[in-house]
């Protein structure tokens, strides 16, 4: 079974796509390496390059449109050839850039490794420096920094990366903290690291992406900003000339001859351009959130494709009627389906269980029941879903959203990054009953507060107005109930509503939603790992593996004498109070082949 | 929340302390006599030795900080010898003009640029997201001084439009129409850079924001979708939004610099710019304290802006 | 030697120090004068929900966090001196499994990075000894040896539990402490860590330290449990006592709230959960 499991990977790995071929994936990146690679080369191979000296004047020869014979760009008010000029400028415009950004990057990085790593005093002495740089306006303190040198480009370029190790030295401390709480961390310490070897080792190696990243989305701005100095006079010397120096020389020229100083300007922003597409391609490639098209923006309601027409709703007792469910996800051009063919009905005032393990798809049922998978990548390819003798899926937008909430209500997983960290939560249920019915504020607050005590919150009046996180996580799911509550809703839909509680808690949550249940005759559709929570409050239960339920019935009965070979065996392994060591025999056999 | 905003003043007391000795520190880095500088031709040994003595140089180091310090807040910040006369007339009568420029230009790319990041998420991948991404690239890769020079050329040069350059006109100027003529161009320019900065990080914060769980709660509850993005995931980007203005803020009055060069505004950035050139060190201490702190209370602000917005900041 | 770990009185408390501006910062309680040894070959089981400090016990046996008072000995030595003479000493007697097995694995190294660790900076051995040792803890887990060349990301939660597993056993240590080792897992795959624990003890002669909030496991492998409320051990006794006749009202709250499959159907009366006090007034 574990061999299975291990070798299926191998698959994985070698269909996912290498870093270049992903970055050469992206129009816009492939641009920018094409732009900058030509750039690149001509700048490095000005020495052997056909053109003439850059600091050769010739007066007679001065200020020559473009075109002019000999001189392509023309020249300048010195009767310097603008081409090569141009071409030494951005030489040296993108080593000083470069160069101030490995310095910006190595100093930076280090400081933010450190300072995430070590904490306490360390990180606040090191960090409050930060803050001490970054209290300037960032060109104010380049132009301080020059002041005390000198002007001149090494100064600058020394200007520009030490303004720049705040940022470097923020973003890498910021992961780094993050990391250092990670638990391999803990564990390279117990397998003997020493705290050095770990910063190096196994922290570095997380962090190197994003100091990767901020290399590249930062190495354009930094050029900006050399260039803007040395326009300022403060940088490049004369005859030495960078592309701000030129841009510098030729605005005194402006009226009379544009060209002397628009020229070095376009190429300043063709340098910088380039680099800007190439940096947003490379983050894009190492970021692995926007790898896995995590940040797309999911639409209201779940995209509906499906494979065929929907069969016309069948009349039937049930208030939710689930015909051939299947929801799929988009992987980059296939469609994977999550939910298969899930088939169901929930009468008026039913408790029914859906239990799977992790990845059977039961919280995707859940979700799509009322089309809120997120979509991109969800959507659901076949199926029906009746509620009211009505499919939800041929439905307008508008249609479905006034079944949220109203007809049917969710409670959701985890309470604290399901309701709202800004809103204080007599207004989120508040919002509840007004989204769907025409009242005053008072009284929707009145009817919060009412709500509240309903579902057993003490001194309702007054934490009314606490904002979630000055809640318990118990009080945080009773807010939660609260809101499905809202609009006296036939059907609540109960995704894991106590996995994130300690026993105690869920005990008194499921107490509390099995007596709301019978009071108002309400339905109840409840997802689920927990076996225990299924016995306990559930008629009837449903068995997911993979997509798919493999077998349905009473509780009681099925628990009693599971069917399915996997339902079998899902019951097996559930330990009970009172079976004691007992237990580790009795599964002991079930896993016995799957041993070498 | 007067608690917060107490704790949060306490705190900006030391910033502003060490800020004082960096600019204090960095100026009598200086490679150079201040009394050459100010003495000139007329630096005679002995006229250097009086020059020192009045202006209390030839004390140790700290203790012309503390003496420097004592007359700052008392509202003396030296005299310019090169523009002979006090410092604090200077740098408030140029303050006020930089303040202008980069309060406009603030207003400009925190308008536009919050309108076009969250635009462009909400319309993901559609065109008005491509055009704004890409003038958004744009944007951030031009250089704000040469976009100064081009502006001038179209504006001021081609189309006779716009003033190029000042804050009033010379003969007849000087009332809040003028003004605002002479505003337009580099408030602007100013400005674009910016907008590029602040639309591409609440593309992307609300974007983080619409992936959220209780995103997905507002959309089960059943909220219609202008609710949905305006009342929840908007407020929850405008908490990582508020921090990107400050920094904006920073960015805007140090772009000042370029700006006020280039389009000879009488402001802060220009005049620092001269006062390195002619080693006016009272001056470039005086006027670089005061943007500093200026930022430092901006910062500030915007902190408590922050903390409005999340009571879980508060603590 | 006959106990594996003692603590005495142990204590800790996070937080409380005085902060920039004067005034004290708020103190958690989070472990209050707890006592208990761990017997040599025994399974000891302590109990708790969420904020009772049985995760901070655990991490102050193995290191991860300083005690603020009390003393620990682990294998009849002293913790501070045993500490002394340096990780590597340390890392030989006693060792630790994470929760989250996936995020106890460096994601940018292969499984054998990861394992060679161990070996070479507990143990000493050379690059020969090394490989053989690696083949033989992944069949002492139970995973097939092309796991070495492999990454983290690349195996579900069980398996990436049993390689942590294994690089526990790497340091040859005779102790160990599991915290909650399958919380995060699956049932059918926790089943089979719990057996493959089960297995390791025996085979390897180990006492464990096992840290858990499930009721249910604890009593299917644990010879004694104790009970951890809110930073203090309420209650410590054998399994079969402490689950037959709770003494403390808060271990009768937590059995009487564990949620049963009731499979035999024995009637269990309603009052069992309601009759207990209001002691979790957090709910």
């Amino acid at each position: 079974m574990t061999q299975a499991l291990a070798t299926t990977s191998t698959s994985v790995s070698t269909a996912r796509l290498s870093s270049w071929s992903l970055l050469l994936n992206n129009r816009l990146a492939t641009a920018g390496l094409i732009i900058l690679t030509v750039i690149g080369a001509i700048a490095l191979l000005a020495p052997w390059l056909p053109i003439p000296n850059p600091n050769t004047t010739l007066p007679a020869n001065r200020l020559q449109p473009i075109l002019s014979d000999g001189h392509l760009l023309g020249t300048d008010h010195l009767g310097r050839d603008i081409l090569s000029r141009l071409i030494w400028g951005s030489r040296v415009s993108i080593a000083v850039g470069v160069s101030a950004t490995l310095i910006a990057a190595l100093v930076g990085s280090l400081i933010g490794l450190v300072s995430g790593y070590a904490r306490g005093t360390t990180d606040n002495v090191l960090m409050r420096g930060i803050d001490m740089i970054m209290a300037f306006p960032y060109i104010l303190l380049a132009l301080a920094i020059v002041a005390v040198l000198g002007p001149g480009l090494l100064n600058a370029l020394y200007a520009i990366a030490i303004v720049n190790i705040p940022f470097f030295a923020r973003n890498v401390r910021g992961i780094t903290v993050g990391l250092a709480s990670r638990e391999f961390v803990d564990a390279a310490r117990l397998s003997g690291k020493t705290h050095a070897a770990i910063l190096f080792t196994e922290v570095l190696p997380n962090v190197l992406p994003v100091i990767v990243i901020t290399m590249s989305t930062t190495v354009g701005w930094m050029i900006l900003e050399t260039a803007g100095l040395s326009f300022l006079g403060l940088g490049a010397q004369p005859p030495q000339a960078d592309l701000g120096s030129m841009l510098g020389e030729g605005r005194r020229l402006l009226f009379t001859a544009p060209h002397v100083s628009i020229i070095p300007g376009l190429m300043i922003f063709a340098l910088v351009m380039s680099i800007n597409l190439l940096g947003d391609g490379v983050r894009d490639v190492l970021d692995p959130r926007l790898r896995a098209g995590d940040l797309t923006r999911p639409l209201s309601v779940t995209r509906v494709k499906r494979k065929t027409a929907p069969a016309p709703v069948e009349a039937s007792d049930a208030i939710l009627d689930v015909r051939g469910l299947e929801t799929s996800f988009q992987r980059g051009r296939a469609t994977v389906p999550a939910v298969k063919g899930v088939s169901f009905a929930l009468r008026k005032g039913e408790c029914m269980g859906l239990i799977g393990e992790s990845g059977s798809g039961k919280s995707v049922t859940a979700l799509s029941l009322l089309g809120l998978v997120a979509s991109p990548p969800g959507v659901i390819t076949d199926g029906t879903v009746a509620i009211e003798g009505e499919d939800v899926f041929s439905r307008s937008e508008t249609g479905i959203r006034a079944l949220r909430g109203a007809k049917v209500a969710y409670v959701f997983q985890d309470p604290l990054t399901t309701l709202h960290p800004l809103y204080r939560v007599g207004e989120q249920i508040a919002e509840a009953i007004t989204a769907h019915q025409r009242i005053g504020k008072g009284e929707a607050r009145a009817r919060a507060i009412a709500l509240m005590e309903q579902v057993g919150i003490r001194d309702a009046k007054d934490r009314v107005d606490a904002y979630p996180h000055e809640m318990s996580g118990g009080q945080r799911q009773r807010i939660g109930i609260a809101m499905a509550l809202a609009n006296d809703p036939d059907i609540i839909i109960a995704d894991e509503p106590t996995t994130a509680l300690d026993v105690t808690v869920q005990a008194k949550i499921l107490d509390l939603l099995q007596n709301l249940r019978k009071e108002r005759g309400m339905a109840l559709l409840l997802i689920t790992h927990d076996f225990g929570v299924v016995a306990q409050v559930c008629d009837r239960v449903a068995v997911m593996k993979d997509g798919e339920i493999v077998e349905a019935g009473e509780t009681a009965e099925l628990l009693r004498a599971p069917q399915h070979p996997y339902t079998q065996k899902l019951i097996a392994c559930v330990p009970e109070l009172g079976q004691g060591k007992a237990f580790l025999e009795t599964v002991r056999p079930l896993f016995a082949e799957g041993k070498p | 929340m007067g608690g917060y905003i107490l704790k949060r003043l306490a705190y900006a007391v030391p910033v502003i302390i060490g800020l004082s000795i960096i600019v204090f520190g960095i100026m009598a880095a200086i490679p150079g006599s201040t009394a050459l500088a100010i003495l000139g031709s007329f630096a005679t040994p002995e006229n250097v030795e009086r020059v020192n003595r009045e202006l209390g140089l030839d004390l140790p180091i700290w203790q012309q900080y503390f003496v420097w310090v004592g007359n700052i807040l008392q509202g003396d910040f030296g005299h310019s010898y090169i523009l002979r006369r006090p410092v604090l007339d200077e740098i408030l009568e140029r303050f006020s003009a930089t303040l202008i420029l980069a309060g406009a230009s603030l207003i400009l790319c925190s308008i536009f640029g919050i309108l076009a990041g969250v635009v462009s998420a909400v319309r993901q991948f559609g065109w008005t997201d491509r055009i704004v991404t890409f003038f958004v690239l744009i944007g951030i890769s031009t250089p704000a001084f040469w976009l100064g020079l081009l502006f001038i050329l179209i504006f001021a040069v081609q189309l006779r439009v716009l003033p190029a350059s000042g804050m009033y006109a010379v003969y007849g100027g000087g009332d809040l129409p003028d003004l605002l003529r002479h505003l337009i161009l580099p408030a602007v320019t100013l400005a674009i850079v910016a907008t590029g900065v602040i639309a591409r990080l609440t593309r992307a914060a609300m974007l983080e924001v619409l992936r959220q769980d209780y995103v997905r709660t507002a959309r089960a509850k059943g909220l219609d979708e202008r609710k949905v993005i305006y009342r929840h995931a908007f407020k929850a980007a405008l908490v990582s939004i508020i921090p990107v203005i400050g920094i904006q803020a920073g960015f805007v009055m140090g772009g000042a610099v370029y700006i006020e060069t280039v389009f000879q505004w009488p402001g802060i950035g220009a005049m620092l710019v001269n006062a390195i050139s002619t080693r006016d060190i009272i001056l470039v201490q005086g006027g670089v304290l005061l943007v500093a702190t200026t930022y430092v209370l901006i910062n500030l602000l915007t902190d408590v802006a922050q903390a409005l917005l999340d009571p879980r900041l508060k603590t | 030697m006959s106990n594996a770990i003692v603590v005495k009185d142990l204590v800790k408390t996070f937080g409380g120090k005085r902060s920039l501006f004067g005034g004290t910062g708020h103190a958690v309680h989070a472990v209050k004068g707890v006592s208990f040894e761990l017997k040599q070959n025994e399974t000891l089981a302590i109990v708790g929900e969420s904020g009772s400090g049985k995760s901070t016990i655990a991490r102050m046996l193995v290191g991860l966090e300083t005690p603020t008072s009390g003393t620990i000995a682990i294998g009849g030595q002293d913790y501070a001196e045993l500490h002394a003479k340096g990780s590597r000493e340390f890392g030989q007697m006693i060792q630790y499994v994470f929760q989250d097995p996936v995020a106890s694995l460096n994601p940018r190294k292969t499984i054998d990075t990861i394992l060679d660790v161990p070996l070479k900076l507990l143990r000493g051995y050379d690059s020969e000894k090394r490989k053989a040792r690696k083949r033989e803890l992944l069949d002492a887990v139970q995973m097939p040896s092309d796991t070495l060349e492999r990454y983290p990301h690349e195996f579900s939660g069980g398996q990436a539990q049993r390689i942590a597993i294994a690089r526990a056993l790497a340091a040859e240590a005779k102790i160990m402490v599991l915290d909650e080792p399958v919380s995060a897992l699956d049932v059918s795959v926790q089943a089979q860590v719990l057996l493959l624990l089960d297995d390791l003890k025996r085979e390897f002669d180990l006492s464990y330290l096992f840290i858990s909030h499930d009721l249910a496991v604890v009593e299917s492998v644990s010879d004694r449990v104790a009970v951890m409320y809110l930073g203090e051990m309420v209650e410590l006794d054998t399994a079969e006592k402490l689950f037959a006749a709770p003494g403390h009202e808060y271990t009768r709250e937590l059995i009487a709230s564990a949620p049963r499959l009731e499979r035999e159907r024995q009637s269990r009366p309603e009052t069992d959960r309601r009759g207990t006090t209001e002691l979790s007034s957090r709910a």
